[in-house]
């Protein structure tokens, strides 16, 4: 074997694609086989295209693209998967490969740089942009754009998600988050508090509710300062290099406190989280730095499980199912204990959807860039949602949540159902947000 | 290196008027393989769920002599859909909008893209079963279980999937629409086209509709484990079992190696230090069952089982049964490739096969672990290997072939389930003899005189050995 397949075959992780049998158990569980129906957009023969690659029978990596481009990155062909492959690491390796080769426009060059390097790693800049979300909603250019069908003319269908965005939070309350929060009654842990960028940007409120419901069930909580964006996004689209620097950023800002446990309430970021020491494993003064993190990581669903759950008052009859976070299944796989908590619940009644364990398309900013097969997989998912006749959907991560928002207003059920995250629904049932959000 | 033209392809694009045609690179490498071994790129996949364009395509194919490959979900352990010979991958997968569910006629009426699941599925919501299960059911389509004449654990009491087939509707070579046999359990008119079709590999024709033959869901099932310090007790257990009336549903053997490789992935349970477990489901009216375990209970002690366990809630019997989902997996974890044989012999050879497994395993170092159905003599000897060490994969070949020449001298076969293809292919001879193989050939040119139909596979090419190296 020649040097340069030797070489691209250790970028590319062509050994972990050995592991690969074929089986086609993947091709069930796969939400883009499932809606596209081919082969090329399964999880195997993504798998088997890095292969030939690996071994000189596709020259050009260009032919990779788009069916990697196309996937979701839910990873539910990991959890089915009976040969143990590695698909993310495959996937992401293969991305990356592509992403050093390719040519970028002078635009597009310019946007990644912005998004990648400015605006997701600094609290600054998504704080300004979830002021300029505030700002836009607040002084009436909202209802102007909605009325004069300005936003369904926007490029790349960015139209179609205004009308989900959040109520914005008000820059006085963005900056009012307590340093630290003291458990209510006996307490039990310490945890530091994981924001997260587009969390913190566009879902304050649901980060206020987390340390609020963490104090109730006597966990001391800490805001730790100087932490950033989990790197998520910047994995998922190749840049690998931006990751590992956020994860490292991260780990410093939070190895400073003694807490017992780090925690986080997106499906999403908690999966980049849990694996730190994957990314950071061949950096020797990071890996054993990374292990410790990742072994405090959770997720806010099984710290609050451990306390003891959260206790629901007697409410109203809601019929609520419950959208799973794919990163938090596959890949964190925290399962059980937002069922449990749930089911805790007095007066609510969880009805599971069919193929409830496969993705809504949200993916990142998956539907933002793929819109039309994101959408294809959204509306496959509301007609199971539709089906179990529920009034709330729950979900445990934002991107998540914002895509079953837009999927309730592409079926043009706003008013009759909702799409909640799972801290919200507790806090509403429990009497906590009736209350006021917490003062400094 | 293409066997079409593009003037061909574009005919194929007129032809294929309401599906797709997929020519990309990305798209042919896609279809290129299955769950056996090697790499074939096909010129064109096709996609349609019109049976008339797929008809008006072969005859096309045949006037031209461009070889076409039905294909469902190629989750094929034996090379079946491989378009060895370059031309058109036919992916029926995508021909799946009929699962009709007949209670009064007690059939089921299916396209060749349904999955094996959803028929077991549309089936029990109406009290009723179709027993063919093999293991990929969940991702296999009917028309490659059709095609492959599929078995599965249940084939000791319910038998395989030739057994549930009583019509056809069929796609000839020269692009014709045939029927065969019908919605009737009897029918004796003219050959059996029908029982001909099912295990052809798609060498004889397009399978694009069948009719099934149901039968009523039994309403209980009972799990009975045992473990045996020694494997030739077991078998003798099972010989004790089959005869004294019981016939049970599924019966499960594990070896020592096997046993060991699931604990150390995922404990389970299971006693590591003993040779043998056989693990079996009953099925029928409750109480007959029940009566039933108790017998198999009590046979098993007898022949010197150290522990039979009947498991009493359904946590535990779904543990029991888990353990036995858990082999496939937990044998790649010691090397990823992984040789999975179905040599079948007679039920009373268990016990000789087991021991010349041993031999083979000691003669040529390498790792093998014993499953399988064992109540049909469809052992499961896996053999787990890494593919780029290509020595050990020559050793893999040469016991490969032992295991074959043992199954044949027991009186048993090469293939119990998984098929010929390109895998076993160079074996045919050794199980058929010359003349035996021959008719078997003929048959194959009266149907399709331009081998087009799926070429390479059952039949040997002169000369053609066993490689398990790429």
């Amino acid at each position: 074997m020649n040097k340069q397949l030797e070489a691209l075959r250790a970028e590319l992780n062509y050994d972990k694609t050995n592991r690969c049998v074929q089986c086609g158990y993947c091709l069930p569980a796969c939400p883009t086989y499932q809606t596209m129906g081919k082969e090329t957009h399964s999880p195997r023969g993504r798998i088997n295209l890095v292969k030939m690659v690996g071994e000189g029978r596709i020259t050009d990596l260009s032919v990779l693209e788009e069916p990697l481009d196309l996937c979701l990155g839910c990873r539910a062909c990991e959890t089915v998967c009976p040969s143990g492959v590695e698909y993310g690491a495959i996937l992401e390796a293969a991305r990356t490969a592509i992403v050093r080769r390719k040519k970028f426009t002078v635009p597009q060059k310019a946007l990644r740089k912005v998004l990648f390097k400015k605006v997701f790693p600094s609290r600054k800049m998504m704080n300004l942009a979830g002021n300029a979300l505030w700002l836009y909603e607040k002084s009436g250019v909202q209802k102007l754009a909605r009325k004069s069908g300005l936003m369904n003319k926007l490029p790349a269908n960015l139209g179609k998600f205004e009308a989900i965005v959040p109520p914005a939070v008000s820059p006085a309350e963005r900056s009012a988050l307590p340093r630290r929060v003291p458990a209510k009654g006996e307490k039990k842990c310490t945890a530091a508090f994981f924001l997260g960028c587009v969390m913190d940007a566009m879902f304050q409120r649901i980060n206020e509710l987390s340390i609020q419901l963490l104090a109730e069930v006597g966990c001391e909580v800490v805001v730790v300062e100087n932490q950033t964006c989990c790197g998520a996004l910047h994995a998922h689209a190749g840049e690998k290099d931006d990751s590992k620097q956020l994860a490292k950023r991260n780990i410093e800002a939070f190895e400073r406190y003694d807490v017992d446990f780090i925690v986080n309430n997106a499906g999403g970021c908690g999966a980049m989280l849990v694996e730190y020491d994957h990314l950071l494993a061949d950096e020797p003064e990071w890996a054993e730095r990374a292990r410790r993190f990742v072994q405090k990581t959770r997720d806010i669903s099984q710290v609050l499980a451990q306390c003891g759950g959260v206790k629901g008052k007697e409410g109203p009859y809601e019929r609520i199912t419950y959208q799973r976070s794919c990163h938090m299944s596959n890949v964190q796989k925290v399962t059980a204990e937002p069922v449990q908590l749930l089911q805790s619940l007095p007066n609510v009644e969880l009805v599971e959807m069919k193929e409830a364990t496969m993705c809504c398309g949200s993916a990142g900013i998956y539907n933002i860039v793929n819109y039309d097969a994101s959408m294809e997989i959204l509306d496959r998912k509301m007609k199971n949602v539709k089906d179990t006749k529920a009034v709330t959907v729950i979900t445990t991560n934002p991107g998540c949540l914002l895509q079953m928002k837009l999927g309730i207003e592409r079926e043009n059920l706003s008013g009759q159902m909702r799409a909640v995250h799972l801290v919200e629904f507790l806090a509403e049932r429990s009497g906590l947000a009736q209350e006021q959000i917490l003062k400094k | 290196m293409k066997t079409m033209t593009e003037a061909q392809i574009n005919e194929v694009r007129q032809i294929i008027r309401t599906g797709k045609v997929l020519t990309e690179e990305s798209d042919r490498f896609s279809y290129s393989f299955d769950a056996s071994f090697g790499t074939y790129l096909p010129d064109a996949v096709i996609q349609t769920k019109s049976v008339e364009e797929l008809a008006e395509l072969v005859k096309f194919a045949n006037r031209e002599k461009v070889p076409v490959y039905p294909r469902g979900h190629s989750t094929c352990l034996s090379g079946g859909p491989l378009p060895v010979k370059g031309g058109m991958v036919i992916d029926l997968s995508v021909m799946d909008d009929v699962l009709i569910i007949d209670p009064e006629d007690l059939i089921a009426i299916v396209s060749p893209g349904v999955r094996t699941a959803d028929i077991h599925k549309a089936a029990e919501a109406k009290g009723l079963m179709y027993p063919p299960d093999p293991s990929s059911s969940n991702v296999s389509t009917i028309g490659g279980n059709l095609a492959e004449n599929s078995g599965g654990p249940r084939g000791l009491k319910y038998g395989v999937t030739k057994d549930y087939v009583i019509g056809l509707e069929v796609i000839t070579p020269q692009g014709e629409i045939i029927r065969t046999g019908g919605r009737t359990v009897k029918n004796v008119t003219g050959y059996d086209l029908t029982k001909l079709i099912v295990g052809s590999e798609g060498t004889l024709g397009i399978i694009t509709k069948a009719i099934l033959r149901l039968i009523p869901k039994p309403p209980a099932t009972e799990t009975v484990m045992a473990i045996f310090d020694d494997l030739v007790d077991a078998g003798r257990a099972i010989s004790q079992i089959l005869t004294s009336g019981i016939l049970p549903s599924k019966m499960e053997l594990m070896d020592k190696a096997t046993m060991q490789a699931v604990e150390n992935y995922q404990p389970s349970g299971l006693p590591t230090d003993a040779e043998a477990m056989i693990l079996l489901e009953l099925d029928g009216h409750p109480i007959a069952i029940r009566d039933e375990a108790e017998q198999v209970f009590r046979v098993c002690k007898e022949v010197g089982a150290r522990e039979v366990r009947i498991p009493q809630t359904q946590k535990e019997k779904e543990d029991m049964w888990k353990a036995r989902k858990l082999v496939s997996p937990a044998i790649v974890r010691i090397k990823p490739t992984k040789i999975s044989e179905d040599a079948t012999v007679p039920r009373s050879k268990i016990p000789e096969m087991c021991r010349r497994l041993q031999q083979i395993k000691e003669k040529y170092n390498i790792h093998l672990v014993v499953f399988g159905h064992v109540g049909d003599g469809n052992l499961h000897p896996n053999i787990v290997a890494d593919k780029s060490d290509k020595e050990e994969m020559k050793r893999v070949e040469m016991a490969v072939a032992e295991i074959f020449e043992a199954a044949v001298e027991l009186g048993g076969t090469l293939s119990g389930e998984h098929g010929i293809g390109t895998m076993k292919a160079p074996f045919m001879e050794m199980e058929l003899g010359e003349v035996g193989l021959d008719m078997m050939k003929r048959i194959k040119q009266a149907w399709d005189p331009n081998n087009i139909m799926n070429p390479g596979k059952i039949f040997p090419e002169p000369g053609q050995k066993l490689v398990l190296t790429e």
